[in-house]
Protein backbone atom coordinates (compact mmCIF):
# COMPACT_ATOMS: atom_id res chain seq x y z
CA UNK A 1 0.00 0.00 0.00
CA UNK A 2 2.88 2.31 1.06
CA UNK A 3 4.38 1.67 -1.79
CA UNK A 4 1.57 1.99 -4.05
CA UNK A 5 1.36 5.71 -2.67
CA UNK A 6 4.69 6.28 -3.08
CA UNK A 7 4.91 5.06 -6.65
CA UNK A 8 1.74 7.18 -7.33
CA UNK A 9 3.01 10.69 -6.06
CA UNK A 10 6.01 9.78 -7.63
CA UNK A 11 4.22 9.75 -10.77
CA UNK A 12 2.15 12.75 -10.32
CA UNK A 13 5.54 14.52 -9.32
CA UNK A 14 7.53 13.29 -12.82
CA UNK A 15 4.16 14.63 -14.86
CA UNK A 16 4.46 17.86 -12.90
CA UNK A 17 7.79 18.25 -13.75
CA UNK A 18 6.86 17.27 -17.52
CA UNK A 19 4.46 20.28 -17.62
CA UNK A 20 6.27 22.85 -16.14
CA UNK A 21 9.14 21.82 -18.63
CA UNK A 22 7.39 22.12 -21.17
CA UNK A 23 5.84 25.38 -20.48
CA UNK A 24 9.63 26.64 -19.59
CA UNK A 25 10.73 25.33 -23.15
CA UNK A 26 7.64 27.10 -24.61
CA UNK A 27 8.95 30.29 -23.27
CA UNK A 28 12.46 30.42 -23.29
CA UNK A 29 13.12 29.19 -27.45
CA UNK A 30 10.25 29.51 -29.66
CA UNK A 31 8.61 26.26 -31.13
CA UNK A 32 9.61 24.85 -33.93
CA UNK A 33 7.49 26.60 -36.64
CA UNK A 34 7.79 23.47 -38.97
CA UNK A 35 7.62 20.72 -36.56
CA UNK A 36 4.02 22.55 -35.15
CA UNK A 37 2.55 23.12 -38.52
CA UNK A 38 3.53 19.06 -39.04
CA UNK A 39 1.95 18.31 -35.88
CA UNK A 40 -1.00 20.34 -36.53
CA UNK A 41 -1.75 18.26 -39.74
CA UNK A 42 -1.04 14.65 -38.27
CA UNK A 43 -3.06 15.30 -34.86
CA UNK A 44 -5.53 17.61 -36.43
CA UNK A 45 -6.43 17.51 -39.98
CA UNK A 46 -6.14 13.36 -40.55
CA UNK A 47 -8.83 13.46 -36.99
CA UNK A 48 -11.31 14.99 -39.37
CA UNK A 49 -12.69 11.82 -40.37
CA UNK A 50 -13.11 10.55 -37.65
CA UNK A 51 -14.71 13.64 -35.59
CA UNK A 52 -17.02 13.61 -39.07
CA UNK A 53 -18.35 10.48 -38.34
CA UNK A 54 -18.62 10.84 -34.86
CA UNK A 55 -20.56 13.76 -35.01
CA UNK A 56 -23.28 13.17 -37.64
CA UNK A 57 -24.52 10.22 -35.81
CA UNK A 58 -24.28 11.65 -32.70
CA UNK A 59 -26.71 14.38 -34.08
CA UNK A 60 -28.70 11.70 -35.43
CA UNK A 61 -29.37 9.38 -32.73
CA UNK A 62 -29.90 12.75 -30.54
CA UNK A 63 -32.48 14.06 -32.58
CA UNK A 64 -34.14 10.90 -32.27
CA UNK A 65 -34.22 9.68 -29.14
CA UNK A 66 -34.88 13.06 -27.83
CA UNK A 67 -38.15 13.75 -30.55
CA UNK A 68 -39.18 9.98 -28.83
CA UNK A 69 -39.20 10.96 -25.55
CA UNK A 70 -40.45 14.37 -26.46
CA UNK A 71 -43.04 13.29 -28.02
CA UNK A 72 -44.98 11.81 -24.82
CA UNK A 73 -44.97 15.67 -23.62
CA UNK A 74 -46.03 16.92 -27.04
CA UNK A 75 -42.86 18.58 -27.11
CA UNK A 76 -41.19 17.09 -30.19
CA UNK A 77 -40.77 20.83 -31.84
CA UNK A 78 -37.94 21.28 -29.29
CA UNK A 79 -35.74 18.52 -30.65
CA UNK A 80 -33.57 21.43 -32.91
CA UNK A 81 -32.84 23.32 -29.24
CA UNK A 82 -31.92 20.39 -27.40
CA UNK A 83 -30.00 19.19 -29.95
CA UNK A 84 -28.32 22.20 -30.21
CA UNK A 85 -27.28 22.55 -26.49
CA UNK A 86 -26.51 18.95 -25.91
CA UNK A 87 -24.06 18.97 -28.66
CA UNK A 88 -22.55 22.30 -28.20
CA UNK A 89 -22.32 22.59 -24.19
CA UNK A 90 -21.57 18.64 -23.60
CA UNK A 91 -21.17 16.20 -26.44
CA UNK A 92 -19.59 17.45 -28.60
CA UNK A 93 -16.26 18.47 -27.00
CA UNK A 94 -16.47 15.43 -24.55
CA UNK A 95 -16.78 12.78 -27.65
CA UNK A 96 -14.28 14.98 -30.03
CA UNK A 97 -12.12 14.51 -27.55
CA UNK A 98 -12.77 10.88 -26.32
CA UNK A 99 -12.49 9.65 -29.84
CA UNK A 100 -9.56 12.07 -31.22
CA UNK A 101 -8.08 11.69 -27.31
CA UNK A 102 -7.91 8.00 -28.70
CA UNK A 103 -6.20 8.63 -31.88
CA UNK A 104 -3.72 10.88 -31.30
CA UNK A 105 -2.75 10.21 -28.22
CA UNK A 106 -2.53 6.24 -29.08
CA UNK A 107 -0.07 7.74 -31.86
CA UNK A 108 2.03 9.56 -29.44
CA UNK A 109 2.58 7.02 -26.72
CA UNK A 110 3.42 4.85 -29.27
CA UNK A 111 6.25 7.08 -31.71
CA UNK A 112 7.58 8.52 -28.18
CA UNK A 113 7.54 5.51 -26.21
CA UNK A 114 9.17 3.34 -29.41
CA UNK A 115 12.06 6.16 -29.61
CA UNK A 116 12.73 5.51 -26.24
CA UNK A 117 12.75 2.03 -25.64
CA UNK A 118 15.30 2.87 -29.05
CA UNK A 119 17.82 4.89 -27.13
CA UNK A 120 16.60 7.84 -29.62
CA UNK A 121 15.29 9.67 -27.24
CA UNK A 122 18.57 9.44 -25.21
CA UNK A 123 19.75 10.44 -28.26
CA UNK A 124 18.37 13.59 -29.04
CA UNK A 125 20.00 14.24 -25.09
CA UNK A 126 23.61 13.04 -26.01
CA UNK A 127 23.43 15.72 -28.62
CA UNK A 128 22.54 18.22 -26.17
CA UNK A 129 18.73 18.40 -27.72
CA UNK A 130 15.61 18.75 -25.19
CA UNK A 131 13.17 16.02 -26.30
CA UNK A 132 10.96 17.84 -24.40
CA UNK A 133 11.41 20.83 -27.20
CA UNK A 134 11.59 18.87 -30.08
CA UNK A 135 8.74 16.53 -29.20
CA UNK A 136 6.48 17.35 -25.94
CA UNK A 137 5.66 20.84 -26.74
CA UNK A 138 5.30 20.90 -31.20
CA UNK A 139 2.57 18.08 -30.09
CA UNK A 140 1.06 19.49 -27.28
CA UNK A 141 0.44 22.94 -29.19
CA UNK A 142 -0.54 21.71 -31.98
CA UNK A 143 -3.25 19.61 -29.77
CA UNK A 144 -4.31 22.42 -27.95
CA UNK A 145 -5.23 24.55 -31.30
CA UNK A 146 -6.81 21.91 -33.43
CA UNK A 147 -8.99 20.17 -30.91
CA UNK A 148 -11.30 23.37 -30.17
CA UNK A 149 -11.13 23.65 -34.06
CA UNK A 150 -12.03 19.99 -34.19
CA UNK A 151 -15.13 20.64 -31.33
CA UNK A 152 -16.52 23.79 -33.56
CA UNK A 153 -16.52 21.33 -36.47
CA UNK A 154 -18.47 18.25 -34.84
CA UNK A 155 -20.97 21.16 -33.38
CA UNK A 156 -21.79 21.93 -36.95
CA UNK A 157 -21.67 18.53 -38.27
CA UNK A 158 -24.07 16.88 -35.32
CA UNK A 159 -26.54 19.64 -35.90
CA UNK A 160 -26.90 19.28 -39.38
CA UNK A 161 -26.95 15.17 -38.79
CA UNK A 162 -30.03 16.27 -36.27
CA UNK A 163 -31.51 18.61 -39.39
CA UNK A 164 -31.12 15.70 -41.20
CA UNK A 165 -33.51 13.23 -38.84
CA UNK A 166 -35.89 16.11 -38.48
CA UNK A 167 -36.60 16.57 -41.96
CA UNK A 168 -36.61 13.34 -42.94
CA UNK A 169 -38.21 11.20 -40.27
CA UNK A 170 -39.85 14.03 -37.86
CA UNK A 171 -41.08 15.66 -40.69
CA UNK A 172 -39.79 19.33 -39.36
CA UNK A 173 -39.08 22.10 -42.70
CA UNK A 174 -35.63 22.75 -42.18
CA UNK A 175 -35.74 26.20 -41.34
CA UNK A 176 -38.24 25.59 -38.48
CA UNK A 177 -35.20 23.31 -36.88
CA UNK A 178 -32.47 25.95 -37.83
CA UNK A 179 -34.37 28.67 -35.95
CA UNK A 180 -34.95 26.52 -33.01
CA UNK A 181 -31.22 25.99 -32.89
CA UNK A 182 -29.77 29.48 -33.90
CA UNK A 183 -32.50 30.47 -30.91
CA UNK A 184 -31.32 27.96 -28.38
CA UNK A 185 -27.32 28.44 -28.59
CA UNK A 186 -25.77 31.32 -26.93
CA UNK A 187 -22.11 32.36 -27.21
CA UNK A 188 -21.45 31.81 -23.16
CA UNK A 189 -22.66 27.80 -24.31
CA UNK A 190 -20.17 27.54 -27.40
CA UNK A 191 -17.24 29.36 -24.89
CA UNK A 192 -17.60 27.05 -22.12
CA UNK A 193 -18.04 23.99 -24.70
CA UNK A 194 -14.57 25.26 -26.10
CA UNK A 195 -13.03 26.14 -22.51
CA UNK A 196 -13.48 21.99 -21.78
CA UNK A 197 -11.81 21.11 -24.68
CA UNK A 198 -8.47 23.10 -24.42
CA UNK A 199 -8.57 21.75 -20.77
CA UNK A 200 -8.72 18.13 -22.61
CA UNK A 201 -6.45 18.75 -25.16
CA UNK A 202 -3.70 19.77 -22.59
CA UNK A 203 -4.96 16.04 -20.73
CA UNK A 204 -4.44 14.08 -23.59
CA UNK A 205 -1.24 15.74 -24.70
CA UNK A 206 0.65 15.17 -22.10
CA UNK A 207 -0.56 11.88 -20.62
CA UNK A 208 0.78 10.67 -23.84
CA UNK A 209 3.87 12.21 -24.03
CA UNK A 210 4.57 11.38 -19.97
CA UNK A 211 3.43 7.65 -20.49
CA UNK A 212 5.30 7.44 -24.19
CA UNK A 213 8.79 8.97 -22.32
CA UNK A 214 8.53 6.57 -19.49
CA UNK A 215 7.56 3.57 -21.13
CA UNK A 216 9.83 0.78 -20.46
CA UNK A 217 10.84 -2.98 -21.83
CA UNK A 218 10.56 -3.04 -25.83
CA UNK A 219 7.73 -3.41 -27.73
CA UNK A 220 5.91 -5.04 -24.86
CA UNK A 221 6.17 -1.82 -22.48
CA UNK A 222 5.26 -0.08 -25.76
CA UNK A 223 1.93 -1.63 -26.16
CA UNK A 224 0.95 -1.33 -22.45
CA UNK A 225 2.01 2.65 -22.49
CA UNK A 226 -0.40 2.84 -25.07
CA UNK A 227 -3.24 1.22 -23.62
CA UNK A 228 -2.61 3.03 -20.25
CA UNK A 229 -2.80 6.70 -22.59
CA UNK A 230 -5.98 5.68 -23.66
CA UNK A 231 -7.60 4.64 -20.46
CA UNK A 232 -5.52 7.61 -18.61
CA UNK A 233 -6.77 10.26 -21.03
CA UNK A 234 -10.41 8.86 -21.15
CA UNK A 235 -11.29 8.78 -18.03
CA UNK A 236 -9.29 12.19 -17.01
CA UNK A 237 -11.42 14.26 -19.59
CA UNK A 238 -14.65 12.57 -18.15
CA UNK A 239 -14.15 13.27 -14.79
CA UNK A 240 -12.50 16.60 -15.19
CA UNK A 241 -15.70 17.43 -17.15
CA UNK A 242 -17.94 17.18 -14.21
CA UNK A 243 -15.70 19.78 -13.08
CA UNK A 244 -15.04 21.61 -15.40
CA UNK A 245 -19.51 21.81 -16.10
CA UNK A 246 -19.99 23.13 -12.34
CA UNK A 247 -17.11 25.51 -12.66
CA UNK A 248 -18.75 27.09 -15.89
CA UNK A 249 -22.19 26.87 -14.94
CA UNK A 250 -21.59 29.19 -11.90
CA UNK A 251 -20.73 31.57 -13.83
CA UNK B 1 49.57 16.02 -13.93
CA UNK B 2 47.57 16.18 -16.91
CA UNK B 3 43.93 16.13 -15.92
CA UNK B 4 42.39 13.39 -17.17
CA UNK B 5 39.35 13.36 -19.47
CA UNK B 6 37.32 12.11 -17.53
CA UNK B 7 37.85 10.45 -13.81
CA UNK B 8 35.20 8.61 -11.70
CA UNK B 9 35.59 8.81 -8.38
CA UNK B 10 33.50 6.32 -5.94
CA UNK B 11 30.68 6.29 -8.20
CA UNK B 12 27.67 4.12 -7.19
CA UNK B 13 24.59 3.71 -8.95
CA UNK B 14 21.32 1.69 -8.30
CA UNK B 15 18.26 1.18 -9.82
CA UNK B 16 15.66 0.41 -6.99
CA UNK B 17 17.16 -2.37 -5.32
CA UNK B 18 19.95 -3.26 -8.08
CA UNK B 19 22.99 -2.21 -6.99
CA UNK B 20 24.45 -1.28 -10.50
CA UNK B 21 27.72 0.26 -10.00
CA UNK B 22 29.41 -0.14 -6.94
CA UNK B 23 31.95 2.35 -5.80
CA UNK B 24 33.65 2.95 -9.56
CA UNK B 25 37.14 4.78 -9.74
CA UNK B 26 39.25 5.27 -12.26
CA UNK B 27 40.66 7.66 -15.19
CA UNK B 28 40.25 8.03 -18.83
CA UNK B 29 43.26 9.89 -20.06
CA UNK B 30 43.11 12.58 -22.75
CA UNK B 31 44.07 10.97 -26.42
CA UNK B 32 43.82 7.25 -25.26
CA UNK B 33 41.06 4.93 -26.46
CA UNK B 34 39.66 3.24 -23.43
CA UNK B 35 38.11 -0.07 -23.40
CA UNK B 36 35.47 -1.10 -20.83
CA UNK B 37 35.02 -4.67 -20.74
CA UNK B 38 32.54 -6.68 -18.79
CA UNK B 39 29.83 -9.25 -19.12
CA UNK B 40 26.52 -9.26 -19.92
CA UNK B 41 24.81 -6.69 -17.20
CA UNK B 42 28.09 -5.81 -15.36
CA UNK B 43 27.04 -2.45 -15.24
CA UNK B 44 29.44 -1.15 -18.31
CA UNK B 45 26.63 0.66 -20.42
CA UNK B 46 25.23 2.27 -17.83
CA UNK B 47 28.66 3.52 -16.41
CA UNK B 48 29.91 4.80 -19.88
CA UNK B 49 26.14 7.04 -19.60
CA UNK B 50 27.23 8.91 -16.32
CA UNK B 51 29.99 10.39 -18.72
CA UNK B 52 27.68 12.91 -20.49
CA UNK B 53 24.85 12.71 -17.74
CA UNK B 54 22.69 10.51 -18.97
CA UNK B 55 22.45 8.90 -15.63
CA UNK B 56 23.34 10.46 -12.26
CA UNK B 57 25.02 8.56 -9.70
CA UNK B 58 23.19 8.40 -6.31
CA UNK B 59 26.92 8.92 -4.55
CA UNK B 60 30.53 9.93 -6.35
CA UNK B 61 31.48 12.42 -8.98
CA UNK B 62 32.03 12.56 -12.51
CA UNK B 63 34.85 14.77 -13.64
CA UNK B 64 34.90 15.74 -17.49
CA UNK B 65 37.91 17.47 -17.48
CA UNK B 66 38.24 18.75 -14.22
CA UNK B 67 33.92 19.63 -13.92
CA UNK B 68 31.98 17.34 -11.82
CA UNK B 69 28.79 17.04 -13.71
CA UNK B 70 26.87 15.54 -11.46
CA UNK B 71 25.05 18.45 -10.25
CA UNK B 72 24.53 19.84 -13.46
CA UNK B 73 21.00 19.80 -14.52
CA UNK B 74 20.05 19.38 -18.46
CA UNK B 75 20.70 22.62 -19.12
CA UNK B 76 24.01 23.02 -18.24
CA UNK B 77 25.46 19.56 -19.48
CA UNK B 78 24.61 20.72 -22.96
CA UNK B 79 28.56 21.80 -23.11
CA UNK B 80 29.39 18.80 -21.85
CA UNK B 81 27.20 16.86 -24.75
CA UNK B 82 28.54 19.25 -27.33
CA UNK B 83 32.07 18.14 -26.67
CA UNK B 84 31.24 14.41 -26.47
CA UNK B 85 29.69 12.41 -28.98
CA UNK B 86 28.07 9.23 -28.15
CA UNK B 87 27.45 5.89 -30.80
CA UNK B 88 24.49 3.94 -28.88
CA UNK B 89 24.30 0.34 -29.33
CA UNK B 90 21.62 0.15 -31.81
CA UNK B 91 22.68 3.09 -33.51
CA UNK B 92 19.89 5.20 -32.20
CA UNK B 93 18.49 6.88 -35.57
CA UNK B 94 15.94 8.77 -35.80
CA UNK B 95 13.17 6.76 -37.65
CA UNK B 96 11.18 9.60 -38.69
CA UNK B 97 14.66 11.49 -40.92
CA UNK B 98 16.80 10.25 -43.57
CA UNK B 99 20.19 9.62 -43.30
CA UNK B 100 21.53 13.31 -44.47
CA UNK B 101 18.93 14.82 -41.23
CA UNK B 102 20.59 12.27 -38.70
CA UNK B 103 23.71 12.67 -39.27
CA UNK B 104 23.08 17.16 -39.31
CA UNK B 105 21.29 17.03 -36.50
CA UNK B 106 23.57 18.44 -34.52
CA UNK B 107 24.40 20.99 -36.56
CA UNK B 108 20.74 22.08 -37.11
CA UNK B 109 20.47 22.16 -33.78
CA UNK B 110 23.81 23.98 -32.34
CA UNK B 111 25.15 26.23 -35.30
CA UNK B 112 24.02 28.59 -37.55
CA UNK B 113 25.57 27.20 -40.68
CA UNK B 114 23.46 27.19 -44.27
CA UNK B 115 21.45 24.91 -45.59
CA UNK B 116 24.56 23.64 -47.93
CA UNK B 117 27.45 24.33 -45.12
CA UNK B 118 25.52 21.50 -43.27
CA UNK B 119 25.15 19.63 -46.16
CA UNK B 120 28.75 19.05 -47.09
CA UNK B 121 29.58 18.80 -43.61
CA UNK B 122 27.17 15.81 -43.43
CA UNK B 123 28.63 14.74 -46.70
CA UNK B 124 32.35 14.85 -45.20
CA UNK B 125 31.15 12.71 -41.66
CA UNK B 126 29.76 9.60 -44.33
CA UNK B 127 32.93 9.83 -46.27
CA UNK B 128 34.89 9.39 -43.11
CA UNK B 129 32.73 6.48 -42.30
CA UNK B 130 33.54 5.28 -45.80
CA UNK B 131 29.46 5.62 -46.72
CA UNK B 132 28.60 7.93 -49.48
CA UNK B 133 25.46 8.26 -51.57
CA UNK B 134 23.04 7.56 -48.93
CA UNK B 135 21.91 10.80 -47.76
CA UNK B 136 18.44 10.18 -49.05
CA UNK B 137 17.88 6.48 -47.03
CA UNK B 138 15.84 5.69 -44.54
CA UNK B 139 17.18 4.22 -41.38
CA UNK B 140 14.74 1.50 -42.51
CA UNK B 141 16.67 1.00 -45.57
CA UNK B 142 20.13 0.47 -43.89
CA UNK B 143 21.83 -2.61 -42.75
CA UNK B 144 23.43 -2.88 -39.46
CA UNK B 145 26.66 -2.28 -39.94
CA UNK B 146 25.16 0.70 -42.34
CA UNK B 147 23.32 1.91 -38.85
CA UNK B 148 26.39 2.27 -37.22
CA UNK B 149 28.57 3.52 -39.65
CA UNK B 150 25.72 6.34 -39.79
CA UNK B 151 25.11 6.68 -36.13
CA UNK B 152 29.07 7.00 -35.85
CA UNK B 153 28.69 10.21 -38.40
CA UNK B 154 26.30 11.54 -36.58
CA UNK B 155 28.53 11.28 -33.26
CA UNK B 156 31.52 13.25 -34.87
CA UNK B 157 29.58 15.94 -36.53
CA UNK B 158 29.78 17.93 -34.32
CA UNK B 159 33.58 17.62 -33.82
CA UNK B 160 33.79 16.43 -30.66
CA UNK B 161 36.63 16.01 -28.50
CA UNK B 162 35.57 12.49 -26.90
CA UNK B 163 33.45 9.62 -28.35
CA UNK B 164 31.38 7.00 -26.65
CA UNK B 165 30.72 3.50 -28.02
CA UNK B 166 28.36 1.53 -26.46
CA UNK B 167 28.79 -2.20 -27.76
CA UNK B 168 30.00 -1.17 -31.31
CA UNK B 169 30.26 -4.14 -32.67
CA UNK B 170 27.08 -6.04 -30.60
CA UNK B 171 24.80 -7.97 -33.36
CA UNK B 172 27.29 -7.53 -36.30
CA UNK B 173 29.07 -10.27 -38.28
CA UNK B 174 32.64 -10.44 -37.98
CA UNK B 175 33.52 -8.78 -41.07
CA UNK B 176 31.60 -6.08 -40.53
CA UNK B 177 32.61 -6.02 -36.65
CA UNK B 178 36.40 -5.59 -38.01
CA UNK B 179 35.10 -2.85 -40.15
CA UNK B 180 33.63 -1.22 -37.38
CA UNK B 181 37.02 -1.91 -35.00
CA UNK B 182 38.78 -0.36 -38.03
CA UNK B 183 37.08 2.64 -37.82
CA UNK B 184 37.32 2.77 -34.33
CA UNK B 185 40.72 3.00 -35.08
CA UNK B 186 41.09 5.36 -37.80
CA UNK B 187 38.70 8.16 -35.74
CA UNK B 188 40.82 7.78 -32.95
CA UNK B 189 44.47 8.39 -35.63
CA UNK B 190 42.31 11.17 -37.89
CA UNK B 191 40.37 12.99 -35.48
CA UNK B 192 42.60 12.88 -32.20
CA UNK B 193 39.69 12.22 -29.82
CA UNK B 194 39.84 10.08 -26.71
CA UNK B 195 37.35 7.44 -26.55
CA UNK B 196 35.54 4.99 -24.71
CA UNK B 197 34.61 1.92 -26.04
CA UNK B 198 32.25 -0.74 -23.55
CA UNK B 199 32.41 -4.47 -25.39
CA UNK B 200 32.00 -7.59 -24.05
CA UNK B 201 33.83 -8.37 -27.85
CA UNK B 202 37.54 -9.26 -26.47
CA UNK B 203 38.53 -8.98 -29.81
CA UNK B 204 37.61 -6.06 -30.92
CA UNK B 205 38.90 -4.75 -26.70
CA UNK B 206 42.22 -5.95 -27.69
CA UNK B 207 42.51 -4.42 -31.30
CA UNK B 208 41.26 -1.51 -30.49
CA UNK B 209 42.27 -0.39 -26.86
CA UNK B 210 44.83 1.28 -25.20
CA UNK B 211 43.73 0.64 -22.05
CA UNK B 212 41.34 -2.02 -20.05
CA UNK B 213 39.20 -1.69 -17.27
CA UNK B 214 37.59 -4.51 -16.32
CA UNK B 215 34.10 -4.41 -14.83
CA UNK B 216 32.89 -7.32 -12.70
CA UNK B 217 29.43 -7.21 -10.98
CA UNK B 218 29.70 -3.43 -10.25
CA UNK B 219 33.45 -3.16 -9.34
CA UNK B 220 36.30 -2.25 -11.60
CA UNK B 221 38.49 -5.32 -10.86
CA UNK B 222 41.34 -4.26 -13.25
CA UNK B 223 42.63 -1.09 -15.23
CA UNK B 224 45.91 -1.04 -17.21
CA UNK B 225 47.18 -1.65 -20.97
CA UNK B 226 46.32 -4.45 -22.91
CA UNK B 227 49.37 -6.62 -22.43
CA UNK B 228 48.49 -5.79 -18.55
CA UNK B 229 45.23 -7.10 -18.82
CA UNK B 230 46.80 -10.29 -20.72
CA UNK B 231 49.20 -10.96 -17.74
CA UNK B 232 46.71 -9.77 -14.88
CA UNK B 233 46.64 -12.41 -12.00
CA UNK B 234 43.23 -11.30 -11.61
CA UNK B 235 40.99 -14.65 -12.05
CA UNK B 236 37.64 -13.24 -13.50
CA UNK B 237 39.36 -10.93 -15.64
CA UNK B 238 41.73 -14.43 -16.86
CA UNK B 239 38.87 -15.88 -17.08
CA UNK B 240 37.03 -13.76 -19.54
CA UNK B 241 39.67 -13.23 -21.38
CA UNK B 242 40.10 -16.73 -21.69
CA UNK B 243 36.61 -17.00 -22.85
CA UNK B 244 35.64 -19.65 -19.57
CA UNK B 245 32.51 -19.23 -17.42
CA UNK B 246 33.57 -17.18 -14.43
CA UNK B 247 32.24 -19.51 -11.22
CA UNK B 248 29.62 -17.09 -9.18
CA UNK B 249 28.87 -15.32 -12.31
Amino acid sequence: MTGGATRALEQVGAFSILIARSARETVRRRPEGSVVLDQLYQLGVLSVGIATVTAMFTGMVLALQTSYSLAVYGAKFFVGDIVALSLVRELGPVLTSLMVGGRVGAGITAEIGTMNVTEQIDAIRAMAASPVRKLVVPKVIAIVIMLPVLVVLSDFVGILGGLLMAVTTLNQPAAFYMQHVIKAIHPEDILSGLGKTVVFALLIGFIACYKGLTATGGADGVGRATTETVVASSLSILISDFFLTKLFLAF
Amino acid sequence: METPFVRFEEVHKSFGAKKVLQGITFDIRRGETMVVLGGSGSGKSVLLRHIIGLHRPERGRVLVEGEDIVPYDEEELVPVRKKIGMLFQGGALFDSMDVADNVGYGLREHTTLSHEEIREAVRKKLALVELSGVEHLMPSELSGGMRKRVALARSIAMEPRGILYDEPTTGLDPVTAATINDLIRSMQERLQVTSVVVTHDINSALYVGDRIAFLFEGRMLFVGTVDEAKQSPEPALRQFLSGRVHRGA
